[in-house]
């Protein structure tokens, strides 16, 4: 002890506190640490007091430093600078070199005591983590397998023992690569191989796997990559679902979608989705055809034979067609009801194939089919519509082919039709007519006209001839030979007929009472639909009355094949019209296959004279090109027409009467009336009293 | 099914935790090179990290003893990381002999190490679970039997919720733990500040970075203060930490001013 004032232990512990002030890591209070650093103030006095310095002791001063938390390295540097300055004299030295050993010894086994600890607490965790993983990985209701990354199988859970049929001592230590399966997916491997090589760290895919029995179980597989801290792969784990059950359901449902319950073929749904697919593949060569089928008269089938019979029918025709054409990879699906379709896929330059398959499949519906003990035969008719290429979707080819299928209905059934644009248009276009029809029926689109009837021998206006016209909100106008067959087809005939009947009564009276001296004969067509009508002469009998027109100024004109074909009831209303006083007249004569013997058993007052008997479309003047009396046998047969409607009391009206030198044949032959461009054209009803005051023809000829 | 979500939580020593962080930061041992790798680039940006860390050891010691003079005897330390001496339940023992303490933590290594330590100490319990599910926390503390629910709790909350986002909703938490808790418990928050030093706010922009354990969501005084909700707040409100009841005898700092742009804020409430 050299220091003249050595500090008490009380005041060095002062000093001591403030010195080492900051470095002690732990939350102490300043009074507790005072104490403590107190009490080694007092040893390390005491210590240096003595003769010899027992470095065991200061050794102890250092340890118990660290122990008070002082273990930041300043606080080692601070107390020997300290205490070095404080206590400074011979002994010192050596006495803070063992203080420090001491320090640094106590330091170090804290030091690693702490790290023994949380390596300890590290250990604990994942003993705890992997118990928790453990008992997870064997009771989950999924397969799980470990394996190496060269795919040695590691461990495999109870789920995945269970689902393939082993015990787990089979299949550790197998490859889990070797459990191949044929309906594995091509490009497996890659997608595997992706994985092992770290391009995607986790793999989701559809995988069978053989069980020990042989069967097949199909499974959702995930596969896993496990890494090391350094990045390198070390594990793959695959988690492995059994969906057999799952997939089995699916497809069950997904044919039951897609598949005819009755006849097991493909259905509508299914169908079209083949299409849809097959059209981008037409081109280049190779087409898409489609066959439309529809069996003729099975409703008969069903009414006379029943419809299990027609259900047995559709079933044989069903299994025939398939096995027929399906072998050769056409795709047969029923749409419903009789109606069946053909896809064929194929690269012929023409229709020749479409039609060979068109051809058997009426060949195949053709033959007898046994039912119970009875044959029953039936056939089809089939339209055929090939694609080849262009923009089209399934939906357009399919009406197309439905259409078609129509026209082999119409042509005479059992046969097959193929699809024809032109025709298909006039189809389309027949079909749009009709749609609007009634719409412009009620909105007045429907204008009659007037056509003068000229008697020959004076030239002068007899009559006129009503004529309907179609005026179109777009400004078109369509005449009655666009239009009158969709009427006819669709009914609407049937009201147009009488409105244009009303109308042209009205007309006529209107005129009449202008020019009651000359009263003229309205000549109106009549459908066969309208005359076959029930109560047609009853509504013509209203229309008279309700205009006030005379039926005896009332002509009806039915086309040649109409009256022929007529009959029973029909003949028994025209007869009661020309019993009512109202003309019958025949439109279109010589142009139909006319018997001229039934002519006398008919109520006709009139034959009107075709257009092309009267111009002849082979000659520049028509029958009356070459002179009456030379040798001439279409003008002969002319000629006999007039004389045998002479015979039997009719008048003869000549249509389309267009130049004075026909005109004056006609007259010559002996024709009463004449109508046609030479004379007027058709006009509103406003300017018909004006023709029949000036008539512009009398001067011109 | 996708990837496997039943495995357990990582014991992965070679990713950084908050918890050995901590250790590493006050000079302890309990922490693995990633930890020091990690903790050494915050120490570049904020090297006086550790200073802000022994204030919270101290506002946390302070608090222990101001709530055991408030005869408050079992707490609750959530976020607790790995215990170390001074630790909650010492400060508590030097004047309420019975106190009862139950850590939580979700850092698998920090709980076991705290089982360890504790072991002997059927006092003090550790629970591993996720903080921001208070229904399970609270649930697992009932189940060690060392809280009596009828009587206040003191949750402690210190260097915590500076680790929970905007949407896990930390008001709501507070309030949750509070309020399975009965009335006359007390809720002790210690926060980093978003408006303090550069150095806190470097930090912070490394726990945005590569290989972080947990990115921050530092908060202003209001935002701190706001984390109490309805909450009693006990004076004097949310302050810089030394600045609250510094012991002029017992501090470590006593006396030495408090910079203005000081990085940490606490602040202690009551349910009433």
């Amino acid at each position: 002890m050299t220091g003249p004032h050595p500090p008490s232990a009380d005041q060095l512990a002062g000093r001591w506190r403030a010195a080492v002030a900051g470095t002690s890591r732990v939350s102490v209070s300043q009074p507790a640490l005072h104490d403590v650093l107190r009490e080694l103030a007092a040893d390390v006095i005491d210590a240096l007091a003595g003769g010899d310095v027992d470095p065991e002791r200061l050794r102890r001063v250092g340890a118990r430093l660290v122990q008070a938390h002082l273990t930041e390295t300043d606080a080692l540097q601070r107390t020997l600078e300290l205490l070095g300055d404080e206590l400074a004299g011979p002994r010192t030295a050596p006495a803070m070199a063992a203080l420090a050993a001491g320090y640094a010894q106590a330091l170090r086994t804290r030091t690693r005591d702490e790290q023994q600890r949380i390596m300890t607490a590290t250990l604990a965790a994942r003993v705890a983590a992997e118990a928790r993983f453990a008992a997870v990985f064997d009771a989950a209701a999924i397969g799980i397998t470990v394996c190496h990354v060269d795919g040695e199988i590691l461990e495999v859970n109870r789920a995945l023992c269970d689902m393939l049929g082993y015990a787990a001592s089979d299949l550790v230590s197998r490859q889990f690569w070797e459990f191949t399966h044929p309906d594995d997916r091509p490009g497996l491997w890659d997608r595997t191989k992706d994985l092992l090589t770290g391009t995607v760290d986790h793999l989701r895919l559809e995988k069978p796997y053989f069980r020990r029995d042989g069967s097949t179980v199909l499974t959702d597989l995930v596969l896993s990559l496990v890494s090391d801290p350094e990045g390198r792969s070390r594990y793959v784990v695959a988690m492995i679902h059994d969906i057999t059950e799952q997939r089995r359901m699916q497809d069950r449902l997904a044919h039951q979608a897609t598949h005819d319950p009755l006849t097991g073929l493909p259905n509508r749904t299914m169908f079209f989705d083949r299409l849809h697919d097959a059209l981008p593949r037409a081109g280049d060569g190779g087409a898409v055809g489609v066959c439309y089928l529809d069996l003729d008269d099975f409703k008969g089938v069903n009414d006379t034979l029943g419809h299990d019979v027609g259900d047995e029918l559709l079933r044989a025709v069903a299994q025939r067609l398939d096995a027929e054409l399906g072998r050769h990879g056409h795709v047969v699906a029923r749409m419903g009801g009789d109606e069946f379709v053909i896809l064929v896929e194929e690269r012929s330059p023409d229709t020749g194939a479409l039609e060979a398959v068109a051809a058997t499949a009426l060949a195949v519906v053709r033959r007898p089919v046994r039912v119970g003990d009875r044959q029953v035969r039936v056939s089809a008719s089939l339209g055929v519509v090939r694609h080849e290429g262009g923009a089209t979707t399934a939906a357009e080819l399919m009406k197309a082919a439905d259409t078609t299928m129509y026209w082999a209905k119409t042509d005479g059934r059992d046969r097959y039709a193929l699809f024809d644009a032109d025709r298909h248009r006039g189809d389309v276009h027949r079909f749009a007519l009709s749609a609007r029809m009634p719409q412009a029926l009620e909105s007045g689109e429907f204008v009659v006209e007037y056509q003068p009837l000229v008697r020959l021998r004076d030239r002068r206006m007899i009559g006129v001839e009503a004529l309907v016209r179609w005026e179109l909100p777009d400004g078109r106008r369509l005449g009655p030979d666009e239009f009158v067959p969709v009427a006819e087809q669709n009914g609407l005939i049937v009201p147009l007929g009488l409105a244009v009947l009303t109308e042209a009564c009205r007309a006529a009276a209107g005129w009449a009472a202008e020019e009651p001296e000359q009263p003229l004969l309205m000549s109106v067509n009549l459908a066969a639909r309208q005359v076959r009508e029930p109560g047609i002469v009853d509504a013509v009998a209203a229309v008279l009355a309700d205009t006030g027109w005379r039926p005896e100024l009332l002509q009806l004109e039915l086309t040649e094949s109409d009256l022929m074909g007529s009959a029973g009831e029909t003949l028994g209303a025209l007869r009661s019209l020309a019993a009512m006083g109202v003309r019958i007249a025949i439109d279109d004569f010589g142009t139909g296959y006319s018997n001229l013997a039934y002519l006398r058993h008919l109520p006709v007052h009139t034959l009107k004279l075709a257009g092309p008997f009267v111009t002849g479309a082979h000659l520049p003047d028509g029958l009356l090109a070459s002179p009456p009396g030379s040798d001439d046998v279409d003008g002969q047969v002319l000629a006999a027409v007039v004389e045998l409607a002479r015979v039997l009391g009719l008048s003869v009206t000549a249509e389309s009467v267009e130049t004075a030198g026909q005109l004056e044949r006609l007259r010559a032959l002996g024709c009463d009336t004449g109508q046609g461009w030479y004379f007027a054209r058709s006009v509103p009803a406003a300017e018909v009293p004006a023709l029949l005051r000036a008539p512009p023809w009398a001067t011109s000829g | 099914m996708d990837r496997p979500n039943w495995v357990p939580p990582d014991v992965d020593v070679t990713r950084p935790s908050v918890a050995r962080l901590y250790d590493y930061h006050l000079g302890g041992s309990h922490n693995f090179e990633s930890d020091r790798a990690f903790g050494d680039r915050t120490l570049r940006t904020m090297p006086d990290l550790p200073e802000l860390l022994r204030d919270n050891r101290d506002f946390l010691r302070r608090v222990v003893r101001e709530l055991c003079a408030l005869g408050v005897d079992q707490f609750l330390d959530l976020g607790s990381g790995i215990p170390t001496v001074g630790n909650v339940h010492e400060v508590a023992r030097a004047s309420t002999p019975g106190a009862r303490v139950v850590c939580v933590d979700h850092d698998a290594v920090a709980v076991a190490h705290g089982r360890a330590l504790l072991a002997d100490d059927p006092q003090t319990a550790a629970v591993l679970a996720d903080v921001r599910e208070p229904d399970v926390v609270l649930a697992a503390v009932r189940r060690t039997c060392l809280i009596d629910f009828s009587r206040p709790v003191g949750v402690l909350m210190i260097a915590l919720l500076h680790f929970a986002h905007d949407e896990d909703r930390p008001r709501e938490l507070v309030a949750d733990y509070m309020g399975g808790l009965p009335v006359g418990s007390y809720p002790a928050i210690g926060h980093g500040r978003a408006d303090g030093s550069r150095g806190i706010r470097n930090a912070a922009a490394v726990y945005e970075g590569d290989r972080s354990p947990n990115p921050m969501r530092l908060r202003s005084a209001a935002e701190v203060v706001d984390l109490f909700g309805s909450l009693t707040l006990l004076d004097p409100g949310v302050v810089l930490l030394p600045r609250r009841h510094p012991d002029a005898v017992d501090d470590r700092r006593a006396g030495s001013a408090v910079a203005d742009d000081y990085p940490g804020f606490g602040g202690l409430g009551r349910r009433d």
